[in-house]
């Protein structure tokens, strides 16, 4: 069988083998993977226009919602002494008119967009964290505690989230930490789900079961090798979540659940809508703020499917 | 003292469909430097067994007997002092190294996992054991920064060898190391294999169902039928000269190149395993034995010696009180 000791190896054996480079400071290794990872990321990003449009669109309103303090004055948002008088149409000096207090719309919008981003971010992060240890901690433990975990994430998943929210925000009390705890969670389970699933394809394969061979332990099982497996599902739904949670924090305001004292589109909605907006016309109030929503939803949207493609190579077309 | 010893192992899987006992009644011991090869169709017990040195089987699985590595019962330990006998007493060299690395993490990491989850070393000091543990592979030290996916199946089992080394164990369990490697490949890895065991001392438990491979690489030869050792013995003899008919099936369905006595005879064996559910009676090799007599199906056959340093379980070999009745 073994006859033929001498004969080159199917691969570079040491004779052309580079000199070992010289083993550098790990971090500063790791640190250069991640350049060159990112830089390659970005290669095949570019290439989607849907991305690229939804990229542009979605730095446009994070640049403005950062630079607001800088475009608005905060004084001109206040109710007692507003800049104009109530119901102007658009001019010049009010390009989206004025609300029934005269505040100016369009500085309404721009720092409206500053709450529906931190809600959407931050109630996202929340989301994601708790789904993806629900689904995790189930899925990798198996018996007793999945089953505990599953009877949880289906309650979540069935309760209808927006008499939930309503119940939740109303007991919880109307501020901007409690709508993102509210939104967090109602709408952890269906990432629970999915990475649930996943957890127990990935645990099964050979390598989970080297590792335990190796001597490591589940901490480290679930953090290096199921957790990275797992994550571009976690990743490709964080993004969409994201624009969900917009949606669900415009919802929540629309209802009146929302900070009363924090400007948000959906707040701004709520408001035209209780001042009769629509019966009476003021299209100026209306609009801006459902438009800007749709653009920043459409924006993450179409982020999420262009990272799908990257992240995805089945899906990318040659 | 032997760096491995195995006494009377018995596995049972619990399944739905009932107990499954694939291991029953399985003792040997391995000897520092050594080289046990463990052979026998699929679905014996061989990488059970495997399992069951390092308890990788799931809870419920029933292990009894003993393992000991290196002074220590295996299946008594804590858990916390089973997860460091793991890979530092005993490593696996898993059978598809293809499978048995992350692909979203890098060859050289998953070396230095090995290495810094039992705290040998730091990180940096783990990546430059990692990078002369490739060289002494065979691959090249850059190749550390690699993925699975960039290695071919012989790459990757050198790897999955390199890792095997990372915490110097005292015992490495080859588990069909060769399996999905082409012939050439194959005995490049074996000859690899064969030369680190030799070098470093290694005591080794090679397990294959490729009789002819273990001649090359193992000093002593057990061969396995349902779930139970049925020959034991030195490598070349018991290749050479098989003592129970199992083995000879084995031996001779490997045809020598060349012997006319092959020719155009490729040897095999009828019938299939016995499902480890309903062994049969007495020897459970007798459905299928082409030299069974009356009382094979009753007869409780154990280890009784065949010649000089030999042992097997059949009536016919010369150390089996029954023949000699029978013969009367």
């Amino acid at each position: 069988m073994i006859t033929s000791p001498h004969q080159p190896d199917d691969l570079t054996v040491g004779t052309e083998a580079a000199p070992p480079p010289a083993p550098r400071d790990p971090k500063k290794i790791k640190w250069l993977r991640r350049k060159r990872a990112l830089a390659g990321f970005w290669l095949v990003y570019r290439q989607s226009k849907m991305g690229m449009v939804g990229l542009i669109l979605l730095v446009t309103f994070i640049f403005l919602a950062l630079a607001a303090p800088l475009l608005v004055s905060r004084t001109d948002l206040g109710v007692s002494d507003p800049p104009g008088a109530p119901f102007l149409r658009p001019s010049g000096e009010f390009p989206l008119g004025t609300d029934d207090f005269g505040r100016s719309v369009l500085d309404l919008v721009i720092y409206g967009s500053r709450i529906s981003l931190i809600v959407g971010f931050a109630a996202t992060v929340m989301t994601m964290t708790v789904g993806a240890a629900v689904g995790i901690i189930g899925g990798y433990y198996g018996g007793k505690t999945d089953t505990l975990m599953n009877a949880l994430t289906n309650w979540f998943l069935v309760i209808p989230w927006i008499p939930l929210a309503i119940v939740l925000a109303s007991i919880l009390g109307r501020s901007l930490f409690n709508t993102i705890l509210v939104i967090g969670l109602t709408s952890w389970a269906g990432t629970a789900r999915l990475v649930r699933a996943d957890t127990l394809s990935v645990k099964e394969r050979p390598y989970v079961e080297r590792a335990r061979a190796l001597g490591a332990s589940n901490w480290h099982l679930v953090s290096r090798h199921i957790l990275p497996n797992v994550m571009p599902v976690i990743f490709a739904n964080t993004v969409l979540t994201v624009a969900l949670s917009i949606l669900a924090e415009t919802t929540l305001s629309l209802l009146g659940l929302g900070d009363p004292s924090s400007i948000s589109w959906g707040g701004v909605i709520f408001d035209a809508f209780d001042a009769g907006a629509l019966s009476a016309g003021l299209w100026w109030w209306l609009i801006p703020p459902g438009i800007c929503i749709c653009l920043v939803t459409l924006a993450f949207t179409m982020c999420g499917y262009a990272l799908d493609e990257v992240l995805n190579p089945k899906i990318r077309e040659r | 003292m032997s760096v491995l010893s195995v006494g009377d192992l018995h596995v049972t899987y619990r399944t739905k469909g009932g107990d499954v006992p694939a291991v029953r009644g399985v003792s040997f011991d391995i000897d520092k430097g050594h080289v046990l090869g463990l052979a026998g169709e699929s679905g014996c017990g061989k990488s059970t067994i495997a399992g069951a040195i390092l308890r990788l089987h799931s809870p419920k699985t029933k292990i009894e007997g003993n393992v000991i590595i290196d002074g220590q019962d295996v299946l008594s330990l804590k858990p916390g002092r089973l997860r460091a006998v793991r890979w530092t007493g005993a490593s696996i060299i898993f059978q598809g190294a293809l499978h048995a690395l992350n692909p979203v993490r890098r060859v050289g990491d998953q070396i230095v996992e090995a290495i810094t989850v039992h705290k040998l070393a730091g990180e940096r000091e783990a990546r430059v054991r990692t990078a002369e543990l490739l060289e002494e592979v065979g691959l090249p030290a850059r190749r550390i920064d690699d993925y699975p996916h960039e290695l071919s199946g012989g790459q990757k089992q050198r790897v999955m060898i390199a890792m095997a080394l990372a915490c110097n164990p005292s015992l490495v369990i080859a588990d069909e190391p060769t399996t999905a490697l082409d012939v050439m490949v194959q005995a490049q890895v074996l000859q690899l294999l064969k030369s680190l065991q030799r070098e470093l001392g290694l005591a080794m438990l090679f397990i294959t169902h490729d009789l002819s491979v273990l001649v090359e690489v193992a000093d002593r030869i057990a061969i396995m039928y349902a779930g139970q050792i049925i020959e034991e013995g030195p490598a070349e003899h018991v290749f050479h000269d098989p003592a129970h008919p199992y083995t000879k099936a084995l031996a001779g369905a490997f045809p020598a190149i060349g012997d006319a006595r092959f020719r155009g005879k490729p040897a095999g064996l009828g019938g299939d395993p016995p499902d480890p559910q309903h062994v049969p009676s007495g020897c459970p090799f007798h459905p299928r034995c082409p030299e069974a007599i009356a009382v094979c199906p009753t007869l409780d056959v154990e280890l009784w010696t065949a010649g000089e340093d030999r042992r097997a379980a059949c009536v016919h070999v010369s150390g089996a009180p029954v023949l000699s009745e029978s013969r009367e």
